[in-house]
């Protein structure tokens, strides 16, 4: 099973990527690792098995959209803090970094010949696979919304064109209108996600809208930073929101999307905008490769091998690891320790032990940032947490400042470390 | 804590500054302060943090700050009779290490005139006038700890380094950032006393507090290694 390199390098999306990419000259032997998914984890890990290896690994990145906007930070949009193009990042510089980007879908894995396949035909050949695809969404979780949906009630919790669509929505809300959000159960990406886009957009209408009100339906009992956000809603934004929990039905939640109503446990309300955020699973490919226990796949945790497959890594939110949370820093994290890994492998690299981290920042309001964050470590169960902390409820306003701001140099400098 | 030693002392007299300076606007300054507030406190409550506090810091005499380990370079200059006045400030912030060799700080420096007498501007208002207590004040070296002498004798790891600094490179930017310093290039005495500060407690920030603290004193020796190597 090879692929004559000539004939690959004539698809269009190839070729494409071919232009901005100096030509490296490699041994017809040199180990092939393709990674499916530029995020967090994927470009990371492209970037850094290309590093580590000094080229003597063969690494193709294959992601379908040219400019990638990152689901991190697009709650700052929502919220009139960043500009939507400062979201937007190009695959160049992971190119000219000796990665050959390949702009198309991986839809098949055929795992006993090694070979991924993508939508426009082509047949990749691997000797290791990493798999970053994110999170997909589970149809009927909300009864009532679709993906078919997603233009009227927007899920925005895939960085891109569905942010745009819920700030215009929000800018278009009649006066004193509701704005409904349904929060999802766990496990699902960005813990504190939710609750910074209740934060942040409370904070746009209570500029453009103030007499709007925010209404949250959430089947989870407890949430991440729950203390802080909650001291943040009465501080900055005194009766607008109204959190209904699985207490008060907040967990029996259906929505008409042709009729905009929202029915909580056999309440109907009637809403201006409904940002629904669906229960969640790992990317499609991850079931396409046949690597899923229930809609996650399992990995060991030192090396986020597969346990149905050890030739495949899972980074990031598709991965079942164990204790870190699903976010863009995790992802950056699990991908450096599987690069180690891979690199070791296939090229004779050192192989170190696995370490991981994560910090979660949040914006409450202007200049009101918190965060939460940890160290973990590999065990045979999987990633457990060695230490953590949080901000807390009395700090300074000088010290949420500074977290604020220690989260955009954070943003500028996570960008960097996955595109180069 | 620790056997601090004496290199240079020397009475320094503070003059009473008088600017020649472009008339700076304090408040353009304090939007460019923010880069230096990743290391420098300025204020009511100003400590040392990973640079040293700038209170009073036009007019005071270099390398005063209590307690701060100021690098042997600013000890040379002090001993010099290096006085911050608004004009030494005009012209280190244009070229920080052209004008004391061997400096610590990694900051590239202000090309724009105005920009820094904008800076210097926010500086007096912000830092007010220095306590009198300066003028008699002596710059010392003060050594490092045990603890970081021992790291510092260690061999590094330059290639263990490479893979654990994979941890610090997801905030830290070689030409640091917002409220994020860099940490390319950094000299690795300064680069463990400052790691093992995090570790023990003495200074505190939570993210960096949780990854020193399971960094071992060979871990420690690995990153110092690595750094030193990295260019800004």
């Amino acid at each position: 099973m090879t692929i004559n390199r000539r004939a690959f390098m004539g698809t269009t999306a190839a070729l494409a990527a071919s232009l901005s990419a100096p030509m490296i000259a490699r041994a017809q032997t040199a180990p092939r690792v393709v990674v499916v998914g530029g995020g967090a984890g994927g470009a990371t890990a492209a970037r850094y098995i290309a590093n580590g290896s000094q080229g003597a690994i063969d690494v193709t990145l294959v992601e379908p959209t040219r400019a990638y906007y990152t689901c991190f930070f697009s709650n700052l949009y929502l919220g009139g803090f960043r500009e939507f193009d400062s979201l937007g990042h190009t695959y160049g510089g992971i190119a000219s970094g000796g990665v050959n980007v390949v702009h198309d879908w991986a839809t098949g894995v055929d795992r006993d010949a090694q070979t991924v396949t993508l939508a426009g035909g082509d047949v990749l050949p691997y000797d290791r696979l990493v798999l970053s695809p994110g999170i997909d969404f589970i149809e009927d979780s909300v009864p009532g919304w679709s993906t078919a949906a997603q233009n009227v009630m927007p899920h925005a919790y895939k960085g891109g064109s569905q942010t745009e669509l819920l700030k215009n929505q929000i800018m278009n809300m009649r006066e004193g209108g509701v704005f409904a959000m349904v929060a999802p159960p766990n496990p699902y990406r960005c813990p504190p996600g939710p609750y910074e886009r209740i934060s942040m957009v409370a904070h746009l209408l209570s500029q453009v809208n103030p007499t709007a009100t925010i209404l949250v339906a959430d089947p989870k009992e407890n949430f991440s930073k729950q203390g802080l956000f909650e001291d943040g809603w009465e501080r900055h934004y005194p009766g607008m929101i109204q959190r209904i929990g699985p207490d008060f039905g907040g967990g029996n939640v259906t929505v008409d999307p042709a009729a905009m109503t929202i029915n909580i446990d056999g309440q109907v309300e009637q809403v201006d905008v409904c940002n629904v955020i669906p229960a969640q699973r790992a990317g499609g490919i991850v079931f396409a490769a046949g690597i899923n226990d229930g809609n996650w796949a399992p990995v060991s945790a030192y090396d986020l091998s597969s346990r149905i497959d050890p030739n495949i890594h899972v980074l990031g939110d598709a991965a079942a690891q164990g204790a870190m949370p699903k976010s863009g820093f995790s992802a950056n994290s699990q991908a450096k320790v599987a690069a180690n890994a891979i690199v070791a492998a296939l090229a004779d690299g050192r192989a170190f032990p696995p370490r991981f981290a994560n910090t979660c920042w949040s914006l409450i309001a202007t200049e009101d940032g918190v965060k939460v964050g940890a160290t973990y470590e590999a065990t045979d169960e999987g990633i457990a947490s060695v230490d953590s902390f949080i901000s807390q409820v009395d700090e300074t306003p000088e010290t949420r400042a500074e977290t604020y701001r220690e989260s955009l140099g954070w943003y500028d400098a996570i960008v960097e470390d996955m595109f180069g | 804590m620790g056997n601090r030693f004496l290199t240079a002392i020397l009475l320094l007299t503070a003059s009473t500054g008088t600017p020649v300076l472009a008339e700076g606007d304090p408040e353009r300054g304090r939007e460019l302060y923010r880069p230096c507030a990743a290391c420098h406190m300025i204020g009511d409550g100003a400590i040392n943090r990973i640079g040293p506090h700038l209170d009073g810091i036009v007019g005071r005499p270099a390398a005063v700050a209590m307690d701060y380990r100021y690098s042997e370079a600013l000890i040379d200059a002090a001993s010099e009779g290096l006085i911050w006045t608004a004009d030494a400030l005009d012209d280190f912030l244009a070229d920080p290490s052209g004008y004391v060799p061997g400096l610590r700080m990694i900051f590239r420096g202000i090309h724009d005139e105005q920009d820094r007498a904008d800076l210097v501007a926010f500086l007096r208002e912000e830092g007010g006038t220095p306590d009198p207590v300066y003028a008699n004040a002596t710059a010392v070296l003060l050594a490092p700890s045990d603890e970081v002498l021992q790291i510092v004798r260690m061999e590094g790891d330059v290639y263990y380094g490479e893979y654990l600094s994979n941890e610090c490179t997801t905030c830290h930017r070689p030409q640091g950032g917002d409220d994020i310093p860099s940490i390319a290039g950094m000299a690795p005495v300064d680069f463990i006393d400052g790691l093992v500060a995090y570790r023990s407690g003495e200074r505190e920030h939570q993210v960096m507090q949780t990854i020193t603290g399971r960094l071992g004193d060979e871990e420690i020796a690995a990153l110092a290694a690595y750094f030193e190597t990295v260019g800004q």
